[in-house]
């Protein structure tokens, strides 16, 4: 495999794509769910033609996530696979925080909070989509009693909130830690960076690479 | 109505019997509503089913259907045989001490005189004992066993509560407890409403079911009074202005009677109408009968009716029998009737036994049908699949439809069963091409007088000489056909006692009856509407809802006949000296002078309580009558007699079953059910969402109600594995119906006789024409037999069998 | 159901806040006395008149109640049920269903959409159909399961309680086409002073539980009953009995809303500060190094 001098291929483009569409309905949902979700947010509907137009576009964006999220989860599932050393990682979150990588287990393609994010997201989106359903009166309304929609409305809003969270962290992450983002960007990160944050996985790349 | 609507909020006592007052007449039943919370009344509901009406009663209790007079027998038993009787009222104002014939006699469920093989009564015996001075012998202290009281106390002795709620299914206790309520009534400052509908009148025995009701109020000295009276709850807007116009075929306008065919000049009709007073110093108002006869005949025939012809007596139809509708339709069925004018009615529906009036339309040459709707008779020869299963190649019949405007297209008056007739005014401009019923029968008026006048023909006199003083004559106005009901002088009509004073002059219109004369000096088109269009206008017109005495009367709104009075009788409201039984609810009173008060006095207004006359003013004996004499075919006092499709036995008297006398033809008897193979009772009625065949074509309603069904108890329901919602079909001897069932806990099953009884009910309203779903219609099942005087189908009480149909395999 | 029925002064407004104090006006109410109420329908087909609605011919189910339940058309609903006393004896309680018009309206709470749903300074509650995005949020919001969405428009209808009427000094269509003057309109004292007279009736005719149905967990109602089980409303067709917000839809709409948004807040915040004190975390040239000397020699 030829490569540029010392980096390492991180993402396929076809898994740029999907992330990035992913992600780009992510905010969708989130513009279109918050403007839905509180009355000082509401102006939000503007950015897709009006109340009426984000009511209609909103569970349609959810169908959209459902199929682009299937899509990262089947390329990144085993990945996420959590392991001892994550756990190792986890109980040191404060060198985590405070940058001190030196303190912290050697990390494979993942460290612990972006399994976390994996994961976290998997089960909020599942959630999201399961209450959501319970909420898509144009479509589904007859389908569910009103019970049901009741506690599918506090458990989206709760999920959603949560997911919104998340989704903070793994922007914050791909900020602070520089030379992340460029693995979305242009599928490729600095051995530098391997080294510094997944240096296991460097390890395993290196060797796949002698072979 | 004895009474009017308003009136019913007056009442201390409610009883809903033959009638759902709160489902048919929902209007009405707001003064029902007004009696519980102002007047603190109570409401007595009898029913077959819990109907709306019963859900707002304060005592409810079930009765099989066609039992009414074993019901209403049990009560006149409880009062007389308790003494709950208004006993000043009884022995001044009815005829309960009136010696009875010795040769009177009832036995073994049948009166004196009956001829089997006539199905008829020689109603000669059933009459008053006369004194020598030609009147009727009496005997105050009620204790003869003759006078008719006694009489009445023995006919009823067999109504013991037992024997009635062996009859009528109706538990004991309930039914004393209603006798209680009734009998409080007694007081001569308590008033009981009765409110009655087609659920009396349409039984083979119908008018005696309301003469049962009329008995007790009369006991109870509760005819006449503020709160009380016998109520008709009229079920077409018009009804009453249909009858008081002379609806039967025996009837002209104002309950004035056709001649007969044995009556063929006029000095031999008048002969029978004397109404000679039966005691002394009556009234005996139907004296005036020729004043309101010569009236008629002057309006009919204007100029052309003159002394010297007895006013065109000649011209007037003598009939030989009535022709009711069942007649007509019979006749027309052997093809002795072959053209048929069918003006705002739909007998396809309304008529008994749909079989038999769809094979009586087809043999018809021309079937002529004037409504506002696409009514199914309009429509019989349609094939509309199971809902009118017809081949039209089958048909001859030649069928015209005149489209005519509805009520709220035309002004004219609607008589309520108040007897106010209340004008109305046009609303819509009428659609199409449709035009006014006086303007279709004015052309065809004026087409056959132009025939007449040509051709001549067989008694042309009576079109050649009809008046019609219109202005327009090809389009008469209703204001002009209004003042022609009231009537005008044609010379100037005086006072009888001061003939200098001239009350109306040639040309004026009247203001009342009391102005119209025998000598061809006035006319009415209908004497009891005499007074509606005066020379102060038009008195129906009048609104006026200004109430000062709060007493319901309204006295200047609209106009109620006779006379603009509101309580009919309303001279028994009062005692023997003219002071009211009830001061709270005076109507009128003697103020020593004259008769005045809230309402019109029914009664010679000068005539002071002294010279007693009777309040009845109307009868030559100038009471009530408890004793009918010989008036109804069916009997002087009314006995319970089985409907013709019965499930037991007349238990009173097994070998007189149904009306005795009642008219069945030949081909109707034989399709008359048995219990063995149609074991339930069924009856059939209205529902609050719908009039009749009308409002099927009204989205709105047909929204409310949208499709056939037929109510069944519990009990039937689980005997039959049927569940709300599944279809069944009830088959009686005539025909089958195929609807949804609706299982409810408002119909159960009664005890009679020890026989467990369970009632299926048929709501009417479904056709093939219109917005709601097409239904079969309740009318393929009924019987074709009415009551014996009037001839209204039984439509209340005949018998069925309930079938379940199996879910269709999808 | 129209911007035009501003006429009235609002006092709530959904989704809005900080409006401007509205003066007081007084509270207006329709009372239902179920014991006057003949279940005609009379009430239903003027609904239908006024309101311009129309239902298509429906079926018998094998039940007097038609349509079979409330629609964005039908407005109200004439519920029946046949309940067996313990005497045997049979009531038909008849109830005219319908928008109750509650003083603490749960449609407004959960409504998203500001003005979509208002509720005027003399209590009605109406819905602002140019305003409505048809989320259906309302139906969850209700605690008498009212308001019914639109297949057709994607709009949420319920009784106006005639606010175009009333705005003009009517009484709403239904209390005008009652025969039995079942339905009574008029201010919300009058009313009660009205059912209380009503309540004595009842109570001497031997209905000692008589009573006003007025629920106070939804503030109080400007629809009310007069009852002749005012103990027992569930057999009147299920009329809630103690009747209040949803604590799930409270939950939703109350604290659920700012919490989640100061949440959101803080972890934004929260990043703002870290980056602050810890600064980015930059790959040094001897992490390259180190990659450097791996990818050629992956045993070291």
């Amino acid at each position: 495999m030829k490569q540029p001098s010392g980096t390492l291929a991180r993402y396929t483009v076809g898994a740029r794509v999907n992330h990035w569409v992913n992600g780009l309905v992510l905010v969708l949902l989130a513009l279109s769910g918050l403007a839905l979700f509180h009355p000082s947010l509401f102006f939000l509907t503007g950015l897709f033609g009006g109340g009426i137009l984000t009511r209609v576009l909103h569970p349609w964006f959810g169908v959209a996530l459902i199929v682009t999220f299937a899509g990262l989860f089947f390329r990144f599932w085993r990945y996420n696979i959590w392991d001892r050393t994550d756990t190792q990682w986890l109980n040191r979150i404060r060198d985590v925080l405070a940058a001190r990588d030196e303190n912290l287990p050697e990390v494979g393609r993942y460290n612990a909070g972006q399994k976390l994010v994996f994961w976290l997201m998997t089960w909020l989106i599942l959630i999201l989509f399961v209450s959501g359903l319970t909420l898509w009166e144009e479509q589904l309304g007859s389908y569910f009693t009103i019970g049901q929609k009741r506690v599918g409305a506090v458990v989206h809003a709760l999920a959603a909130v949560s997911i919104i969270g998340v989704w903070i962290v793994h922007m914050y992450a791909a900020f602070w830690v520089k030379g992340t983002t460029s693995a979305m960007t242009k599928g490729r990160v600095t051995g530098g960076w391997a080294w510094k944050h997944h240096r296991k996985w460097l390890r395993e790349e290196a060797a796949k690479v002698q072979r | 109505m004895t009474n009017t609507w308003a009136d019913i909020k007056n009442a201390d006592l409610v009883v809903i019997m033959g009638g759902n007052a709160a489902e048919a007449h929902p209007c009405g039943f707001k003064w029902v509503t007004e009696a519980k919370h102002y007047n603190k009344a109570k409401l007595i509901v009898v029913d077959p089913r819990f109907t709306r009406s019963a859900a707002m009663s304060d005592l409810y209790m079930p009765i099989r259907p066609g039992s009414d007079i074993a019901f209403l027998g049990g009560v006149i038993n409880y009062l007389v045989s308790n003494d709950k009787i208004h006993k000043d009222y009884v022995l001044n104002y009815t005829n309960a001490a009136y010696i009875v014939k010795a040769e009177y006699g009832f036995e073994d469920g049948l009166f004196t005189g009956y001829n089997a093989e006539k199905r008829d009564y020689d109603r000669k015996s059933w009459d008053y004992e006369l004194g020598e001075d030609g009147f009727v012998k009496v005997d105050p202290s009620l204790q003869d066993p003759r006078c008719v009281y006694q009489l009445m106390k023995a006919h009823y002795a067999r109504y013991t509560p037992e024997m009635v709620s062996r009859i009528t299914g109706t538990p004991v206790d309930k039914f004393t407890k209603a006798c209680e309520w009734i009998a409080e009534t007694a007081a001569p400052d308590k008033a009981m409403t009765s409110m009655y509908a087609l659920g009396w009148t349409q039984h083979s025995k119908g008018s005696q079911n309301i003469r049962g009701m009329a008995i007790v109020q009369l006991l109870l000295g509760n005819i006449g009074v503020a709160g009380g009276g016998m109520n008709a709850l009229r079920g077409h807007s018009n009804i009453q202005g249909l009858t008081d116009l002379g609806l039967m075929s025996n009837l002209i306008p104002g309950y004035l009677t056709l001649p007969l065919d044995k009556e063929q000049d006029y000095p031999t009709y008048m002969s029978t109408r004397q109404f000679k007073p039966l005691r002394p110093g009556q009234t005996s108002y139907w004296q005036n009968y020729p004043k309101f006869f010569v009236s008629f005949l002057k309006s009919m025939y204007g100029t052309a009716a003159t002394k010297d012809n007895a006013f065109g007596y000649d011209w007037l139809p003598k009939l030989d029998v009535t022709y009711d509708v069942l007649r007509a339709f019979e006749l027309m069925h052997q093809g002795k009737i072959n053209g048929y004018f069918c003006q705002g009615f739909n007998p396809l529906l309304s008529f008994p036994n749909r079989g038999k009036i769809q094979a009586a339309l087809a043999s018809l040459k021309y079937l002529v049908v004037m409504d506002p709707l696409a009514t199914e008779t309009a429509s019989f020869w349609e094939n509309h699949g199971v809902h009118n299963d017809v081949d039209p190649g089958q048909v001859q019949t030649e069928v015209f439809r005149l489209p005519t405007t509805c009520f709220a297209e035309e002004a004219g008056s609607l008589t309520n069963s108040g007897r106010w007739l209340q004008w109305h005014w046009a609303g819509a401009t009428p659609p199409g091409e449709a035009k006014t019923d006086v303007w279709i029968m004015t052309q065809l008026y004026r087409k056959l007088r132009e025939l007449y006048a040509a051709e001549g023909g067989k008694l042309p006199e009576p079109i050649l000489n009809l008046s019609w003083p219109y202005s327009t004559p090809d389009d008469p106005t209703t204001d002009e056909i209004a003042q022609e009901i009231n009537g005008k002088a044609l010379a100037d009509v005086r006072d009888l006692k001061d003939p200098a004073k001239i009350l109306a002059r040639a040309g004026q219109q009247l203001d009342g009856f009391a102005q119209l004369r025998d000598d061809g000096s006035t006319t009415s088109g209908c004497w009891i509407y005499s007074g509606c269009y005066t020379k102060k206008g038009n008195q129906m017109a009048r609104r006026d809802n200004a109430d000062p005495s709060d007493s319901g009367l309204a006295p200047n709104w609209a106009w109620s006949w006779p006379a603009n009075r509101r309580v009919l009788y309303n001279r028994a409201s009062c005692d023997l000296e003219g002071k009211p039984y009830n001061p709270k609810h005076a109507l009128i009173e003697w103020n020593g002078e004259k008769w005045a008060g809230v309402d019109i006095p029914d009664f010679v207004a000068t005539s002071a309580p002294e010279a007693g006359a009777g309040p009845f003013i109307m009868n030559a004996e100038g009471t009530a009558r408890l004793f009918t004499r010989g008036m109804m075919k069916d009997g002087p006092f009314p006995e319970h007699y089985e409907p013709f499709e019965a499930p037991v036995e007349n238990v009173l008297h097994p070998k007189v079953g149904p009306n005795p006398v009642a008219r069945v033809f030949k081909g109707d008897l034989e399709v008359f059910g048995k219990p063995d193979e149609f074991p339930y009772v069924a009856t059939t009625y209205r529902l609050t969402e719908h009039f009749h065949f009308w409002t099927k074509h009204a989205l709105i309603n047909a929204i409310l109600q949208p499709e056939e069904f037929v109510e069944i108890g519990e009990a039937l329901a689980a005997e039959k594995g049927v569940k709300t919602g599944d279809r069944i079909q009830v088959h009686s001897n005539r025909g089958t119906v195929e609807a949804v069932a609706v299982v409810t806990k408002r119909i159960r099953p009664l005890t009679v006789d020890g026989k467990t009884i369970h009632t299926v009910g048929i709501p009417i309203h479904w056709g093939f024409k219109g917005e709601a779903r097409k239904g079969y219609g309740a009318n393929r099942l009924t019987p074709y037999v009415g009551d014996a005087n009037i001839e209204t189908p039984e439509f209340k009480a005949f018998l069925v069998d309930v079938t379940k149909v199996a879910a269709a395999v999808s | 159901m129209s911007v035009l029925q501003h006429a009235l002064d609002l006092k709530q407004s959904s989704a809005t806040s900080g409006m401007a104090p509205a003066g007081e006006a007084v509270a207006v109410a329709k009372l239902i006395d179920i014991s006057r109420c003949i279940g005609c329908k009379a009430c239903q087909s003027a609904c239908l008149e006024w309101n311009e609605r129309r239902e298509e011919v429906g079926v018998n189910t094998g039940y007097y109640e038609n349509p079979h339940d409330l629609t964005e058309n039908t407005w109200t609903l004439m519920r029946y049920a046949e309940v067996e006393q313990d005497n045997g004896d049979l009531e038909w309680l008849i109830r005219k269903d319908g928008c109750m018009h509650c003083a603490d309206p749960g449609c407004l709470k959960a409504c998203p959409a500001p003005g979509a749903i208002v509720q005027y300074t003399n209590g009605l509650v109406d819905f602002i159909s140019e305003n409505c995005i048809g989320c259906g949020y309302c139906i969850k919001g209700c605690p008498f399961d009212i308001p019914r969405l639109s297949q057709a428009d994607q709009k949420v209808y319920k009784c106006t309680l005639c606010s175009d009427r009333v705005a003009v000094g009517q009484g709403p269509a239904c209390a005008k086409a009652c025969p039995t003057h079942a339905i009574m309109f008029g201010t919300k004292a009058e009313m009660t002073d009205w059912a209380g007279q009503r309540i004595e009736d009842l109570k001497e005719r031997g209905y000692q539980n008589a009573g006003l149905y007025d629920p106070p967990g939804v503030g109080g109602t400007h629809v009310m009953y007069v009852l002749k089980h005012a103990d027992q409303p569930e057999i009147y067709s299920n009329l809630p009995k103690d009747p209040q917000i949803s604590p799930l839809v409270d939950l939703w709409k109350g604290v659920t809303k700012p919490f989640a948004l100061a949440g959101i807040g803080l972890m934004a915040l929260l990043g703002i500060v870290h980056y602050v004190r810890t600064g980015p975390n930059e790959v040094a040239p001897e992490d390259e190094e180190q990659a450097r000397r791996t990818l050629e020699n992956p045993k070291s």
